[in-house]
């Protein structure tokens, strides 16, 4: 089903390579589900990069359950987001964090069309960064241009531990 | 008399620290951290083995903990071991903290008509000035009077890295950093620079050991040289905690000294990418 729908995309974005509205982007972020002992689901960040490495945040998912913002003690696990801008935010932020989600799929909607539409024309990278309490951590980095074009999509990357898929598509 | 010679041979390495096996360093349990409610625990020995605690426990007595406002803070939880002294700290306002313990002062060195070696102040003690004149024989043999410092340190981040902690005392040797010190990530290049007595302390020799030596054969250490302003580069090979060690010395003071000199360790954590 999917193969057809993506046929079909590439068939249209031959004969149109009209710009995107950003209101029509989703990033769908695929969790694994893990055989593991002691599972506690991931933190996980997502923000986008220039070519200068300025950021913009987009989400972060923490235990925002725990008495005291007790949860935040781990947000510094997300190594590369908190030293790429993380550590400079007082959580909570509206908008942008939220509870942590176990496996499946996520999918990031307002909160990064937002960001896209705002963005000037250049390359970028999105940036999805996962941690998990007795577990590991991985980053993954999708490589898009801005404006995006219909061609350009779907994109998506696999990752290999923490994360199974980053998927960027409308 | 053999046990007589061993202490006294102890001694001598106990002062002349920058060639010393003996390493005195002060370890925090995490370097970065993040949260309303942090508390770093921390280790302090001096050992031959790094952030292996083999030999003796450091004093706490002259542990100063600097916090984000440039104001003391106290050490709480704090325990002194055969191998190693610990504390606390709670991190209860976001940025840097510094972690240091320091002294220093007038002393001397010299032998006695029998050729025995003598120092003034005695080990551990703090120099009277006053008592100079009275304390040192100024024709003894191989007299050195000497203006000497020594800082061991080490740095921690709950949120945002500040800078306020860090200034320098402007007394011995101390380092100031140009890459933040818990800002330091593998195969990424910091740049520090010493100081002595405020001024830049060129021709500093410095020595960067990583950790985790009793998992090696060899100490893979890294030499380098301050340039004319003070400063170094490293380039950390891999994440892990680090022991920096400097020595700096020249002939720039005062009498009754002929020589002033400074010992600066520190330890860092390298972060992976």
């Amino acid at each position: 089903m999917s193969w057809i729908v993506m046929a079909l995309t590439l068939v249209i974005s031959i004969f149109s390579s009209h710009k995107l509205s950003a209101s029509e982007i989703n990033l769908t972020v695929t969790l694994p589900r893990l055989n593991v002992a002691e599972y506690h689901a991931p933190y996980v960040a997502v923000w986008i990069e220039d070519e200068q490495r300025k950021i913009t945040h987009i989400a972060v998912w923490y235990d925002t359950a725990l008495s005291n913002n007790k949860g935040q003690e781990w947000l510094k696990d997300l190594r590369q987001w908190w030293r790429r801008g993380g550590r400079e935010l007082s959580m909570p932020v509206d908008g942008l964090s939220g509870a942590t989600k176990g496996p499946g799929q996520h999918i990031i909607q307002a909160q990064l069309s937002a960001v896209l539409s705002k963005l000037p024309a250049g390359k970028y990278r999105i940036m999805v960064e996962a941690a998990r309490e007795v577990g590991g951590r991985e980053l993954l980095q999708l490589p898009i241009q801005l404006p995006l074009t219909e061609q350009s999509l779907p994109a998506e990357i696999a990752g290999k531990a923490e994360i199974e898929l980053i998927r960027l598509h409308f | 008399m053999h046990l007589k010679f061993i202490l006294v041979a102890a001694a001598v390495v106990l002062i002349s620290t920058p060639v010393s096996a003996h390493r005195a360093w002060i370890q925090p349990s995490a370097t970065v951290l993040s949260g309303e409610e942090a508390t770093v625990t921390v280790d302090a020995a001096i050992s031959n083995t790094l952030f292996h605690p083999d030999h003796v426990a450091m004093s706490l007595d002259g542990m100063q903990v600097i916090g984000p406002t440039g104001d003391k803070v106290d050490i709480i939880n704090a325990a002194k071991g055969r191998y190693r002294s610990v504390f606390d700290i709670e991190l209860k306002t976001q940025g840097t903290y510094k972690i240091a313990t320091s002294s220093g002062g007038l002393r001397a060195v010299w032998r006695d008509a029998d050729g025995k070696r003598k120092m003034w102040p005695a080990r551990g003690q703090q120099a009277n000035e006053s008592e100079f004149a009275t304390a040192v024989p100024i024709k003894a043999t191989d007299l050195i009077v000497s203006r000497s410092w020594r800082r061991v340190e080490t740095f921690v981040t709950v949120g945002s890295p500040s800078k306020a902690a860090l200034q320098p005392t402007n007394q011995g040797l101390e380092l100031i950093p140009v890459t933040h010190p818990n800002d330091l990530y593998a195969t990424e290049t910091a740049t520090f620079k010493l100081l002595f007595d405020g001024q830049p302390a060129a021709g500093a020799e410095i020595e960067v050991v990583p950790g985790g030596m009793r998992y090696r054969n060899t100490q893979q250490t890294i030499k380098i040289m301050a340039n004319q302003q003070g400063e170094l580069n490293i380039t950390w090979p891999h994440a892990g905690m680090y022991f920096l060690e400097a020595s700096y010395s020249d002939d720039k003071v005062a009498k009754p000294a002929t020589v002033r000199q400074g010992n600066y360790s520190a330890t860092f954590e390298v972060l992976p990418l």
